[in-house]
């Protein structure tokens, strides 16, 4: 029997206060993220109970009970009070999917600070400027990653503190760096959480916006009871599981069901923290015997390329529940899942800004491939006239997805940038900047973005960001970008540039070029192809028309270019 | 024709490795090791087949085909 039980009965007289009461939360109490990952669950009687069971590289493992994850988190926690480091200050976390990443989370929460995570496979530009936006007050980091941090520390004034978890003495420490050793340390058995309160600030996590500069979105600690509730009742987690969430937490799946869902239910979870090979996941599968996995469709579908054969060789008997989220789920990899595993992925939909699971197939309802599925109880969703923002009464057609804003998980601004955030609302709903139509069923049915935004394998790449690091590139006189198809990732960037007078076109300066932008912003944001050419389609006002390359690039109708400047 | 694996190996750790004392051998799994992501695979592609004038399709461009560079020197021999 799944948590959820009936979908439609769930509908009926719903109420967020179920997770409240599951919780022992009551409106005006204090919440804390931090105390419920950690000390609650050993409070509850899961002290010995493994939280987390993690491998690296070249065969390490290490695992942790709920007891660890409480003391190392009181450890990282008191250690950051020490520094000086105060309630509300964010601290960044930059590192691999490490250990210390998912307790170095539940410790900065503890203490009343903002956790705001960043992948670690960033580039220095793409660092400093969410830094900069967030006058982030420390970082922890590892060795491997700390040279990204040197580059940009003199531009940062605000970053006063540099830890490194796994500092080994080679070197000499530099400026405002310091070491950390999570379990060499001294413990600490007893911290006192930070009174936070619902509406206390949580959480930074960075997205891509069409425009301008990454946005940080800013969440509360009472986000934890959409996730708690979504977890349990989509990700379907019970006692006795054992979780796998591929995403790194770096981004929001890694954070709301990498590390606060799973452990908000007292759940052990598994992190493999070595690159991808269908050899070493399903390996993973069968020696962890994970049995519920949460993934993404460019994993699964790189896992199709890898064929059926390689399957055979793996017992993955363990596996009872699959969902998937970060792009959209094509109905070739729900079935191909079904024959292979026995189990459909289920499809999920949320964003960043929403912090929890809003559309989704549920356990036990009826699949339909390649849909997006139904409202979770709460939200109350709608295809919107893009016109009028108003919803179609219709099914089948299509139009912007629009939600009514007051889940507990949702946004609560843009950092520092409330004009944009006031943007995403039109007549009373909220806009993901997602299109769909709805069918007959009240099944939803995903169509594509309403803007420039990239989705690489379920990464957001902001076409400006790329193009303006082009343009830092000494050859590069003008870019645009755009999002070109993929098997695998659904869409990758792609470049088209021109040159200034002296440079012309080569297959060395397109590969330096990327390799530019690979390591000024991230490798998903590195142009997977670049086209050299004469001039960029623009308006008469000078403004580039990414549409028009965009609709070559996917074979579609160009549509209106009335504005579009004469050669 | 210089050393194909030293040249690899030298362009791997002059692109790919932050950490100064990275410790990578021939046989160090690159891909599967988490040293080179699967976006920044298709850098390395592109830097072998300018270097070596080669074309590599995308289905033999595998995660297992790169995941070292002694298996990397075998996928380039290929097609040389």
């Amino acid at each position: 029997m799944s948590n959820i039980g009936s979908y439609e009965k769930r509908l009926e007289n719903f109420e967020w206060s179920i997770a409240e009461k599951e919780l022992d939360y009551k409106p005006g109490d204090h919440i804390n993220i931090g105390w419920y990952l950690s000390d609650r669950n050993c409070l509850m009687g899961k002290s010995d109970k493994l939280a987390l069971i993690w491998e690296g590289l070249g065969g390490a493992e290490k695992s942790y009970t709920f007891n660890d994850i409480r003391i190392y988190s009181n450890t990282i926690a008191s250690f950051l009070k020490n520094l000086g480091i105060k309630n509300e200050e964010r601290v960044c976390l930059f590192m691999d999917k490490i250990p210390e990443l998912y307790i170095g989370f539940v410790g900065i929460l503890k203490l009343g600070a903002v956790a705001q995570p960043l992948f670690s496979a960033f580039g220095d530009e793409s660092l400093f400027v969410r830094l900069d936006n967030a006058k982030t007050s420390a970082i922890i980091t590892q060795r491997k990653h700390v040279s990204k941090v040197r580059k940009i520390l003199d531009q940062l004034p605000n970053l006063k503190h540099i830890i490194i978890v796994d500092y080994d003495g080679k070197n000499p420490l530099r400026e405002r760096e310091i070491a950390f050793d999570m379990e060499q340390a001294e413990q600490v058995e007893h911290f006192e959480s930070f009174p936070t309160k619902a509406e206390s600030h949580s959480l930074l996590h960075y997205t891509s916006g069409t425009t301008g500069q990454p946005k940080g979105v800013k969440h509360v600690h009472y986000s934890l009871i959409s996730q708690y509730l979504t977890t349990k009742w989509v990700l379907d987690l019970q006692d006795d599981d054992i979780y796998w969430c591929t995403a790194d937490p770096g981004w929001v799946t890694g954070t709301s069901y990498g590390i606060i869902g799973p452990w908000s239910l007292g759940v052990t979870q598994c992190v493999m923290d070595i690159g991808f090979s269908a050899d070493a996941w399903y390996k993973f599968i069968e020696k962890r015997k994970i049995t519920m996995w949460y993934s993404a469709p460019t994993a699964i579908r790189s896992l199709m390329k890898a064929g059926n054969e390689i399957i055979k060789n793996y017992d993955l008997s363990s596996l009872r529940h699959l969902a998937s989220v970060g792009e959209p789920l094509n109905a070739e990899a729900v079935i191909w899942s079904e024959k292979v595993f026995g189990k459909a992925f289920l499809d999920t939909y949320w964003q960043t800004e929403t912090g929890s699971i809003m559309l989704t197939n549920f356990p036990g309802m009826k699949i339909k491939p390649g849909s997006m599925g139904k409202p979770f109880p709460g939200i109350t969703a709608a295809i919107l006239d893009p016109k009028t923002y108003t919803p179609y009464t219709e099914t089948g057609k299509i139009g912007l997805i629009g939600f009514k804003p007051g889940w507990p998980a949702m946004m609560r601004t843009y950092w520092n940038n409330e004009e944009t955030y006031k943007k995403k609302f039109e007549n009373g709903w909220y806009l993901p900047g997602d299109r769909a139509s709805i069918d007959n069923e009240g099944y939803f049915w995903f169509i594509g973005r309403d803007d420039d935004i990239i989705n690489t394998g379920g990464h957001l790449v902001s076409p400006f960001e790329v193009e303006s690091a082009l343009l830092e590139y000494e050859a590069v006189a003008e870019s645009a970008v755009v999002a070109k198809p993929d098997d695998v990732n659904m869409e990758v960037v792609k470049a088209f540039v021109t040159l200034k007078p002296g440079f012309t076109p080569s297959k060395d300066l397109e590969l330096n070029i990327m390799n530019f932008i690979r390591k000024k912003l991230s490798p998903l944001a590195m142009p997977q192809e670049i086209e050299y050419v004469e001039s960029l389609p623009k308006t008469r006002s000078g403004k580039i028309m990414r549409r028009v390359l965009h609709a070559k690039e996917w074979g579609e109708e160009i549509g209106d270019i009335s504005t579009l400047e004469n050669d | 024709m210089e050393n194909m694996k030293e040249v690899i190996l030298e362009y791997v750790i002059d692109e790919y490795c932050d950490d100064e004392s990275s410790d990578i051998s021939f046989d160090t799994p690159l891909i599967s090791g988490g040293l080179v992501d699967s976006f920044s695979m298709v850098s390395l592609k592109r830097f072998l087949e300018n270097k070596y004038n080669i074309s590599i399709p995308d289905d033999q461009a595998t995660p297992e085909a790169f995941d070292t560079v002694t298996k990397i020197e075998l996928l380039v021999k290929k097609f040389l």
